[in-house]
């Protein structure tokens, strides 16, 4: 089995890689350690649950994975390539075609239908109008949200505005997605929903996920499950189903 | 990339529809301001040039008494036909030479009466005044010599007293006398006084005196003079002439006046031009302050929309995407917004200009100014912040309160 795994990582290179990684936030005094060091290795096709207490860090490492923040020291690596030396066009390229971010908050575009949130990132990547409709209404169908294209934020519930957000993320099938607490406002039928949603895209599209959860239902869907604390990677588990 | 930034663009426009009428509206009355005042500024400026060269070439006005506007006397003797024709004959220099004897009189016909002036002079009156007769004809040397009965009269008169009907032919009371009209004067409008130029009755000199005056009087001369002669020559050998023929000895001052209507005309032009200088300034200062409208409402919804920005950054467009996205907003509005002022301070030029009776003179420098700057002013305050924005990290965008 061991042999197995080694082998595995030969045939796969990483598709990320952090190296003491740390975020910083403040100045003398008020100086805090958001992120201490942190040391990962993701392989393509892996679902990964990050779990922790509030304030761990969770959403700070996940906004360094999405390339949104620079970490205050450290290395980065996305596919054998340091991030950190990459300009910020080559940045924002980087997120427009490898990496779909759901986030803690929505952060969907005001007053803008459900559709036009879902369609954005299509826009950036240069599609045509017939195959951004077609992709956006799929993406939207797969969330669940057919009937509510023409939506607003809102005119949306909080349930429903994760939804949209998810959607946003996976139109574009990225090589990574990375979702921060996307059932935190669902109910259990509708996370469970979103969870076969995350395992199917992962399963079936080979996208690598990784997402934050509280729940350890939601968790369960992972096969592997890092714990935060502190700023630190508090414990590293393969999880079987 | 032109084609998303614009599809992009008008998306956030459509959508925030309040945002951008207000961006519009800073825009719409800057530009709408400053082209109306100038338009109508050059408008009068343009009417007092025209009533200027209306009045005819080197215009001079002989009056009776010392300094005082024309027909108004201070007691001293008044002027004789002689006095008019020693000048005809001695002053070198004179186009045409026009005594006038004139007084306020109520013109009747049939049931209309209408209070007006009526001038008793000669032919050259029509010349001197620069206002020839458009129907009709003027009376000839022949009716003004014997006195005859016949008038011509402005059109204003003409409409106050017959309506549409033409007036030639017809035959109208002036006090005790009843004159045939013979002649409809041209149309000659506000004179730069503002008084209407076009109420008045001309009747032979002689008819004047004989019937209405009662006395050998003329009040006023008016002379022109030919191209090329010296003004000041002319007048003073019109005040030698006359001083001698009034018998003022030497000490004396001249109980008359002569004035040159050039002059007074030039003034008058020169203040039109001094007021619209002013109320170009009052325009710059409005066109000023819609810039500072503009550039608020760009700098607020900027701020507004650092969060959207954060967003579009961290989905993957690039700085220069957003910047261009915001740069067509901004043209878009500030262009249409220009075009909108320009068409509305055209229209409202326009109507003013038919209310206040000055013509209508369009401006074409002042429109491509105040678009210019309006457009400017959207497209620089639009940018600057939107570019300061989408050089923040996606995550700092977002955070943006
Ligand atoms: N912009 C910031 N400025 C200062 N401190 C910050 C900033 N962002 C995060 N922090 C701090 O960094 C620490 C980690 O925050 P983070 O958002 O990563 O926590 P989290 O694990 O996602 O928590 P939660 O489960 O509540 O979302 C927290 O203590 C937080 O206060
Ligand atoms: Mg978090």
């Amino acid at each position: 089995m061991t042999s197995k795994s080694v082998m595995a990582d030969n045939v796969l290179p990483p598709l990320l890689e952090l190296h003491g990684v740390t975020k910083t936030y403040g100045m003398g005094d008020a100086r805090m350690h958001a992120l201490a060091g942190i040391n990962l290795k993701l392989n393509p096709g892996e679902f990964v649950a990050v779990m922790g207490p509030s304030g761990s860090g969770k959403s700070t490492c996940m906004n360094i994975l999405g390339c949104l923040d620079a970490p205050s020291s450290g290395e980065y690596l996305f596919q054998g390539v340091n991030v950190g030396g990459l300009t910020r066009n080559q940045r924002a390229l980087l997120r427009r075609h490898y990496l779909g971010f759901v986030f803690q908050g929505f952060n969907l575009l005001n007053r803008t239908t459900a559709l036009e949130n879902v369609e954005l990132p299509l826009i950036y990547r240069g599609l045509d109008t017939a195959s951004r409709h077609r992709l956006a209404k799929a993406a939207l169908d797969a969330v669940g949200l057919s009937s509510r294209e023409t939506h607003t934020p809102g005119e949306l519930s909080g349930g429903q505005q994760q939804r949209v957000a998810i959607a946003r993320a996976i139109v574009t099938e990225p090589s990574l997605l990375l979702a921060d607490e996307p059932t935190g406002n669902l109910d259990s039928k509708r996370s469970i929903e979103i969870m076969e949603l995350l395992t199917s895209i992962n399963r079936d599209q080979g996208i690598t996920v990784v997402m934050v959860t509280h729940e350890t239902e939601m968790a369960d869907y992972a096969n592997r499950i890092i714990t935060f604390k502190d700023g630190l990677i508090e414990s590293d588990q393969k999880h079987g189903n | 990339m032109l084609g998303n930034a614009l599809l992009l663009a008008f998306r956030e426009l459509r959508r925030n529809v309040m945002r951008s009428l207000l961006t519009m509206l800073g825009i719409i009355i800057g530009v709408a301001a400053v082209i109306v005042v100038v338009t109508l500024g050059s408008g009068a400026t343009r009417q007092v040039g025209q009533q200027v060269a209306s009045l005819g070439s080197n215009l001079l006005m002989i009056s009776v008494g010392k300094r005082m506007g024309p027909g108004q006397t201070s007691g001293a003797e008044a002027f004789k036909i002689a006095d008019a024709e020693a000048l005809a004959r001695d002053v070198d220099g004179l186009a045409a030479i026009a005594p006038v004897a004139s007084g306020s009189t109520t013109a009747i016909y049939a049931n209309e009466n209408w209070s007006t002036n009526v001038s008793g002079s000669t032919e050259d009156f029509f010349t001197v005044s620069n206002q020839p007769v458009a129907e009709g004809r003027m009376f000839t040397t022949n009716e003004a010599r014997r006195g005859a009965s016949v008038c011509v009269i402005g059109p204003t008169v003409a409409t106050k007293l017959f309506g549409l009907q033409n007036p030639l032919n017809k035959r109208i009371r002036l006090q005790k006398l009843s004159c045939e009209v013979i002649g409809l004067l041209k149309a000659k409008g506000q004179s730069t006084m503002g008084t209407d130029q076009d109420d008045l009755v001309v009747i032979p000199l002689r008819t004047y005196q004989r019937r209405i005056a009662g006395n050998q009087d003329v009040n006023l001369i008016k002379v022109s003079m030919q191209d090329n002669v010296n003004t000041d020559q002319v007048k003073q050998a019109i005040e030698g002439i006359m001083r001698t023929r009034r018998h003022l000895a030497n000490t004396e001052e001249n109980n008359f006046n002569v004035m040159d209507m050039k002059e007074i005309a030039a003034m008058l032009s020169s203040t039109t031009q001094t007021m619209t200088g002013m109320l170009s300034a009052v325009g710059a200062v409005s066109l000023l302050v819609g810039g500072i409208g503009i550039m608020n409402i760009m700098l607020v919804s900027v701020t507004e929309r650092t969060r959207e920005i954060g967003i579009r950054l961290a989905i993957g467009a690039l700085e220069n995407e957003v910047l261009l996205q915001f740069l067509v907003e901004a043209v878009v509005l500030s262009s249409f917004g220009g075009f909108i002022g320009i068409v509305l301070a055209l229209g409202t030029a326009l109507a003013l200009s038919g209310v206040l009776q000055v013509p209508f003179v369009f401006q074409g420098g002042i429109v491509i100014i105040a678009f210019l700057f309006s457009a400017s002013v959207g497209v620089i305050f639009g940018y600057f912040p939107a570019r300061k924005a989408a050089r923040l990290d996606p995550i700092e965008a977002l955070r943006h309160e």
